[in-house]
Parts: structure tokens; sequence; C-alpha cells
């Protein structure tokens, strides 16, 4: 391969780093009128009355917005598939505020000062509510958080308010109580993953203008442009036809930019004044009012024979989904349906649970969604089961986990809200990965640990984990490409570029099956009106989906170019090739570029256009084994990683070193979520953790060895052989680093972050029974 | 009330507000470069130089700017430039959002370090996040850049 498997540079890079103006806010309109919300102080509450008068009549503001201004009309910010499998259960502004920084007015003024100025003027009276803030208290509770009439699922999804309860699932394989009676050993444990936030530098902002057309145009700093043009004509009842939204650079997702954010309330005020205007969040509004991920209390069973084989999964999952149900199920369907094809051989699995409300910040799409609080939880449980089996949790691993050329039920009963697709491993390279990572974390020499004197522990610990490429049959993502006169291509996608390289690659698969050069193909990505459609970035869609679909589009330009060619050198089309520069033929030849300019303005004039689709019809997983060594100081239960070993199958990665990239900076989020990113709340609802002084996210300071690698692996049904690479380095961090803590100094941390308070506890704790005992 | 400064080598005059940060400042006046992640001074994505030293826009009185020279990713577009191959190589680049702020930072330490360890170059950049690199790909290609005479 020419083009693909080739670590080219991104095709922005340069112009980013020079600073050219690229991102949401920085393309806003001069003159914008600046928007800002007025937020609840209250983690639950009725507003009773709400008077803006003194606000309007403050000069310089432009609109003021209450619930008042909207009519009823319920829906899902999450920016999925349609029909949506979250509820509707979010009003653009309601009468109730069901968490502190939920939206009670919005306000557009001339500049920040008289904005911010005129939230002051606006004049509520709350009826101050109960919040539910336990979610292991929020089912049934005499509290309930959405009581309102017109809130609905758009299909089954196991939705009951009344409960508090945004979805539920109960899925059987086999019979799980029989088996594990069956079973030698059994393990069983709860465990507990916090709320991350996403942190991505950049703010979620967003801008709209009325443009010439009568159109309403929005920039927005999206990984959904598509979606949000159907939410936003959905919520404002607004004709689709009239938006544009165009996603220009983002400054990172993570999935915190899926769902939608102030795109309603820039709308509705632009719609309503006729005037541009944008809203940049600031740091503490990403925290409070955008998403962050679901927390959950996972209870897990394990059995297996003494010989070592895993015989039965069985798995209760409690998650909290906030204030509002984005990907309330569709997260909780992939704790499960991510983590149990690892281990195909069970005889019965049962895995069942509720994503309950409460009134915090609500939770969204988070890289890894599911999948890490599931690997965790599965992980850290096999880990136990070993030990009590006298077990390796290597070799345990490699007996039992999935192999080349297996499926497992799962994939046919679980998909994302919906059921699954059946589907056999064509690529499973997890023996490799596994091996591979014990010789670059020296697991022979180091495993379990050691202490190393000066009060500090070593340890080595393992995970291996699994992902998915895309929703099949559900997400699709189309390309079109044309040739121009020269001879060079524009390459329209929408696939949406967050920071994870989307471009550079699709133009990589492009160039491979065309045979030209990558300068040669000028990219343009998500633009509502000028793109093809695309579901968006996530679900590790964008490589397999959408690359599927370039490939497509590039191999009908070929095509195309051919058969011009053979017209105008008048021969066969069976016995014509297009080499990347010309179309050749025996002796005959015409240069790509002699053959365009013909086409545009000499002979048989026309504009040679290829426009391909495609929706998977499986979703094939990337595999990892995920290596940590950690040293614990045994004073403080501080917990340095010093090593992170990582072995990832993800098919042929296109760009190799922005795949690195994609699994280094994965596998650091997933380390800071291991040992110390925490949303925290305080006792009366508040966030605490509402700037980047009090939410610490991972330091360069922080990392110090890691050590990325992949297997050969080619997956037939991907472009060029690849499978996903996006999510699958966040996955590994928490059961590999806490299995590390355990070999290291005996301790299990089963509540994430492991913080220095956990870890010393829990070695006091040891101490105390170890003389207790003699 | 008027202040008087370079950018990037250029004499300006901006009237500001008594309490206005350079970020703001700079932003309004279409240095869109200048960028902001947060309003505590953690992240240093705002980051420009004054008189060559690294320093947090969002929160430096526009005021205190008088009379000093102020650079931002476009005062020093060459190494820029030079930083972007590294990045391009080590595959580095993800967003973009923090790269004007760890170019400038990197111009800065260039300068005031010489033959740093990977524990000073960490030390130095210690301010400035990225959230989606992991960092090793950034320490690989800043490391060529501090070589590069
Ligand atoms: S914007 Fe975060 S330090 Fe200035
Ligand atoms: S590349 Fe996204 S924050 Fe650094």
């Amino acid at each position: 391969m020419k083009y693909v498997n080739k670590g080219i540079p991104s095709v922005d890079g340069r112009g980013l780093m020079m600073g050219k103006p690229a991102y949401t806010d920085d393309l806003a309109e001069q003159g914008s009128l600046v928007v800002k919300v007025l937020r609840s102080p209250h983690p639950f509450a009725r507003i009773k009355s709400i008077v803006t008068d003194k606000a309007l009549n403050l000069e310089g503001v432009e609109c003021v917005l209450t619930h008042k201004d909207f009519e009823r009309i319920p829906i899902t910010r999450a920016g999925q598939g349609y029909p949506e499998p979250s509820p509707h259960d979010k009003f653009v502004l309601d009468d109730y505020v069901r968490h502190v920084g939920d939206e009670v007015a919005a306000v557009a003024a001339v500049d920040t000062e008289t904005a911010l100025a005129a939230l002051d003027l606006i004049e509520v009276d709350y009826e101050i509510l109960e919040p539910v803030l336990d979610f292991e208290k929020a089912f049934g509770n005499k509290i309930v958080i959405h009581p309102e009439p017109e809130i609905h699922e758009m299909f089954p999804i196991g939705f009951d308010p009344a409960n508090n309860v945004a979805a539920s699932y109960m899925m059987n394989v086999g019979e799980i109580e029989k088996t594990l009676q069956e079973c030698d050993v059994v393990v069983e444990s709860s465990f507990y993953t916090q709320a991350q936030a996403h942190a991505m530098m950049e703010p979620h902002a967003v801008n709209a203008r009325i443009d010439y057309m009568g159109r309403l145009v929005l920039y927005s700093s999206t990984q959904t442009p598509f979606h949000v043009r159907r939410i936003i004509s959905q919520a404002l009842k607004y004709p689709l036809s009239k938006i544009r939204v165009i996603k220009p650079r983002v400054g990172g997702g993570f999935g915190g930019k899926q769902c939608v954010h102030g795109e309603l309330l820039v709308s509705a005020i632009t719609l309503r004044t006729g005037r541009p205007a944008k809203m940049a969040y600031t740091r503490k509004e990403v925290f409070e009012s955008t998403f962050s991920r679901h927390p959950m209390r996972i209870n897990i069973r394990l059995g297996a024979s003494k010989e070592g084989i895993l015989k039965g999964i069985d798995v209760d999952v409690l998650s909290d989904t906030g204030a509002y149900g984005e990907h309330a199920l569709t997260v909780f369907m992939v704790t499960g349906s991510k983590v149990f094809p690892l281990y195909n051989k069970v005889e019965s699995i049962r895995f069942g649970g509720r994503v309950v409300y409460t009134n915090h910040t609500p939770s969204g799409a988070f890289r890894g969604y599911g999948a890490i609080q599931g690997n965790f939880a599965l992980e850290s449980a096999i880990d136990i089961l070993c030990e009590k089996l006298g077990a390796d949790p290597v070799e345990f691993r490699l007996r039992n986990m999935i192999r080349e050329g297996e499926t497992s039920p799962i994939f046919e009963i679980m998909g994302e809200g919906t059921e699954g697709t059946a589907m056999v491993m064509e690529t499973c390279k997890l023996d490799y990965c596994i091996k591979r990572g014990m010789e670059l974390i020296g697991w022979k020499d180091k495993y379990p640990g050691s202490k190393t004197g000066g009060g500090k522990a070593r340890g080595v610990g393992m995970a291996i984990a699994m992902q998915g490429s895309g929703i099949p049959y559900i997400d699709m993502g189309a390309a079109m490409i044309k040739l121009n006169d020269d001879g060079f291509f524009n390459l329209l996608v929408g696939a949406t570029e967050i920071g994870q390289g989307s471009d550079t690659i699709l133009v990589q698969i492009a160039a491979e099956s065309l045979g030209v050069e990558p300068e040669k193909i000028i990219v343009y990505s998500s633009d509502s009106d000028l793109t093809p459609f695309d579901a968006g970035a996530y679900a590790s869609s964008t490589t397999y989906v959408s690359g599927n679909a370039v490939k497509k589009a590039a191999d009908g330009m070929s095509r195309m170019i051919i058969e011009e060619g053979a017209r105008i050198l008048g021969t066969a089309i069976e016995d014509t090739v297009f080499d990347g520069v010309s179309i050749i033929s025996g002796d005959r030849s015409i240069t790509l570029r002699d053959l365009s300019n013909k086409l545009f303005y000499n002979e048989n004039q026309r504009q040679l256009v290829s426009a391909e689709s495609y929706v998977g019809t499986k979703s094939p997983p990337p595999f990892m084994a995920g290596f940590a060594e950690v040293e614990v100081d045994t004073g403080t239960g501080k917990v340095e990683v010093l090593d992170y070993a990582a072995v990832v199958d993800c098919g042929t990665t296109i760009n190799p070193n922005l795949a690195r990239g994609q699994v280094e900076g994965a596998l650091v989020q997933g380390i800071g979520m291991t040992l110390f990113e925490d949303v925290v709340y305080s006792k009366t609802g508040s966030l605490m953790s509402n700037s980047m002084m009090n939410y610490r996210i991972p330091t360069r300071r922080e990392i110090n060895g890691m050590h990325v690698e992949f297997a050969e692996s080619y997956e037939t049904s991907g472009p060029f052989g690849a499978k996903s690479v996006g999510e699958i380095g966040i996955d590994t961090p928490p059961a590999a680093i806490t299995n590390a803590i355990y070999n290291a100094v005996g301790v299990r941390v089963r509540s994430l972050p492991a913080t220095p308070e956990k870890v010393l506890m829990g070695m006091l704790g040891k101490a105390v029974k170890e003389n207790g005992h003699g | 009330m008027k202040v008087r400064f370079l950018v990037n080598g250029e004499k300006k005059t901006f009237e500001v507000k008594p309490d206005e940060y350079l970020l703001d400042t700079l932003r309004n006046n279409n240095y869109k470069s200048v960028r902001r992640g947060c309003e505590t001074s953690s992240c240093g994505i705002c980051t420009v130089l004054m008189d060559g030293m690294p320093v947090a826009s969002c929160s430096l009185l526009t005021a205190k700017a008088e009379g000093r020279h102020i650079t931002t990713v476009e005062g020093i577009q060459e190494d820029a430039e030079l930083l972007a191959g590294f990045f391009g190589r080590e595959g580095a680049d993800q967003c973009g959002y923090c790269n004007p702020s760890i170019a400038l930072a990197c111009y800065a330490m260039k300068r005031e370090l010489k033959d740093p360890t990977d524990e000073e170059i960490k030390a130095y950049l210690v301010g400035n996040l990225c959230r989606c690199s992991g960092y090793s790909g950034q320490h690989r290609a800043i490391r060529a850049y501090l070589e590069v005479k």
C-alpha cells in the first residue's frame, strides 16, 4: 500500500499550529449578539414566576427568553440516529430545573457585560424542591424528577419516569443460577465508577446568523452536525430545509459534543431577532451544564470450574443518568455488550438493571462509554476469581477468551438500544496482543510485584478489552468525490473531524483507492448543505463506516476515469488502467490532467462525481491488551503509573502515527479516570469540581513510560483492512492499574478513582486484619 | 482607557476597560489565535509571550501590558511551522486547540533553557494542558524541535 498504513502528517496540523482562525468562536460574525444563560442555583426547583422586564429594559439587551417563549416539545439532546433510543424528556426551557446549572432563561445583548448584567435583573421565584442526589436511592423514590406528562420514549427502552427510571433492560443466556450452582468457585463483588468530565480544551461554542437567502446558518462545535440540524428543527418547529449546520474545526470532543448544547437557544435568538448571535460556554458551564460520564454501580458474580474454565457471568448495573436521559440506555447496553464477548465460552450470562434519574448534571456520551465501566468490573473480577482459583490471570484469560473465527451470542442479542447483529470474529489477535504486552512490560520478571525499599512497592496488572466499529444497520456515512480540471479532487464527507484525524485518514483512503498523491485530494467535511450525510463522530465509526464510504466513492471515481479515458483513447474499458497519473491502454495513454481539462472544456464535457454511502452490516471489534506497572508509596498510598504497555488489534492502521496518538491520548484519559479525575458534588447537590482547578486532568508530569504497538491484522470488511481505534485505548487502565495496585500492596480498589486515601485505608485495614489474626 | 504596547513588533493602541484582560483585548481585535480554555488560569491555552516570557493572557490585565512586547503565534510563524513539522512527523496533532499555546511556550523555552532534560521540559510546560494527545507524541516532537539550532 502506498498511502495507507503510512504516518503522513495530518492535513490541517500546520495551519492550526500557526494559529489560523478555525474554531467555532473564531468564526462568529463581528457584532454578534452575546448570549448568556441564567442557570439554576438549585438542584431541583419549580419556577413559580419569572419576570424579565428589568432585564429587557436594560440598554443593549435585545432579547430575553424563558420557558414561556417556547412551545412544550419534548426532545432529547443525545445526538443519535432516529428514532432516538434516548427518552424525550427535555424542553428547550422548562418551568422545572433539575440540576445546578440547568437553564432558566437566556439573554442576548450587545456585549458580554450587558448580557451578564441583564441576567442579574431577571427575577425568579423558585419553589425549591427536595432533590434526589444519591443514585442508589433514586428508584421508586417518592420524589419524582420528571413528573411532566408530555415526555415519552420513541420505542420501548424501559422508560418509567414515575419511578425515576430513564431506561431499563434485562437479558439471559442459559440459566445463570443453575450454572453458578454447578461452579466450583464463585466470586461476587460490587464496583463503583465515578462521573468523569471530558475536559476537552475548547469549551462548547455555537453561533448563528440568517444568511442572504434567509436561511439559519450555524457554526457549531459539535460531533454530530446532521443530528444537530434535525434536533433544532424538531425543537423549534423550524423547517429542516432552512437550517444549515457547519462544523468547523473542533477543539476536542470525546463524546462531550455528541449531544446538542447551546444550538437551540442561539438559534431561537437569531430567529427571533434576525441578528447574528454567539455563545461560548465558560469552563464552569462546560462542567455544570453539559454532560459527564455515567456513574455506575456494577454488581458482578463470576463462576468457574476448578480446572479454570469460566462458566457464568451475572451482572446487575445501576447507572446514574443525572437530570436527563441522554444515552441512558445505549451506555447501559454497552456495559454488557462490549465486554461479555471477551469471554465467549461461558454457559450462562445474565445482565440487567436500571438507569435512574438524579438531580445531578446529566450524563452523556464519553469515549469508551459503558465499556470502560463494564471492563473495570469484569476484568477486576477475573483477577479476583483467578486468585481464588489459584490460577495465573494471564493463562486464565488466554484459555477463556474469544479467538479469531469464533463468535458470541451477545453480538446478536445486544445492540445499542435494540437487538444486535450476529458476527464472527474475522480478526482477533488478542493472543498476540497479550504475549507482546507481556514482553513490553517485562511481565515474567515483574509479576506480581515487589518491594523496592524506601517505602515503595511495585506491581504489574493487566486487562483485555474490545470495542466496536460503528453501529451496524443504523449509522450511515457518505462521501462524494469530484474531479476538477487540472486533475485534482474534492473529497466531501459528512464524517466529523474533531481532532481525531478523520480528514487526514479519509484522504489517505481516497488516495490509496485512486492511486493519486494525497496532496491531490482536497477534503471538506461536515457541512449540512455541502457535504453528504454522516451520523457523526461517535461509536468508533469514522474509520470503518465513513472510511468504507470514501473507499467506495473513490473506487467509483477510478472507474469513471477509466471509462472516460478509454473513450478518449478509443480503447476497451477492460484493457484500460489508471495508474494515478495517466490512463493507459497498451501503448496509448493520456494524463489525468489532460483528460480532466478535456472533460471540462473540450470534449464530451461533463463533471465526474462519485457519491457513495456505507452502513455497516457488522461492527468488527478492535481488541487490545493493556499492561500497567505501578509504584505505590506505602506511606501515603499514592500510586504512580511507571509504565503502560498497550498492544492493539485495530486491523490495518490507516495512519499509524495518528492511530498511536488515539491510543496514547485515550490511555491518558483512562489513567486520569483511574487515579484522580472525579466529578464531585456537595451534599446539597452543587458541583464542587466545576473549574479546571478543582477538576484535575493529567499533565505532562504524570506521564512516564508508554508503549503502544499494533498487531498485524487485516479485517476484510474494513477499508484496506481497518477497524476502529478511537475508543479502545481508554478501556483497560481502570482494571489493569487497580489489578497492578493489588499485586503491589494487596489492596483491591473497587471504587474509582483509586485515590491515595483509598489505597492507604486499604493498606491500614489489611494490616489491622493481619495483626488481628495474629 | 488607552493602552499602548507592541503586538508582534507592531505598535498598537487599544481602547480598553480598566478591568479588561489581555485575552479579550486580543480576541476582540482579531488576534484569533489566542483562545480561551478556562477562567481560572489553569490550562495555558491563552498563552502569549510578554517580553519573551509565557504568560496567561486570560488573567493579565491589558493595562499591565503597557509598553511591553506581546507576542502571539502570528509573531513566531517560522518557529510554529518548524514545530508543526515535528508534530506532523510524530502524529502529535490532534484537535490543535492547544497547539499555538504550545508553540509559544516551546519558543520561549528554547531561548530560556539550554539542553533541557525530559524532566525540565515537562516542568516548563506543565501548565500547558492538552486533553487529546496524551503528551507522549508532543514530547517527542518538542525534543526534536529543541535540537534544531
Ligand atoms: S484560558 Fe486557561 S489559563 Fe488562560
Ligand atoms: S491537541 Fe487537543 S488539546 Fe491538545
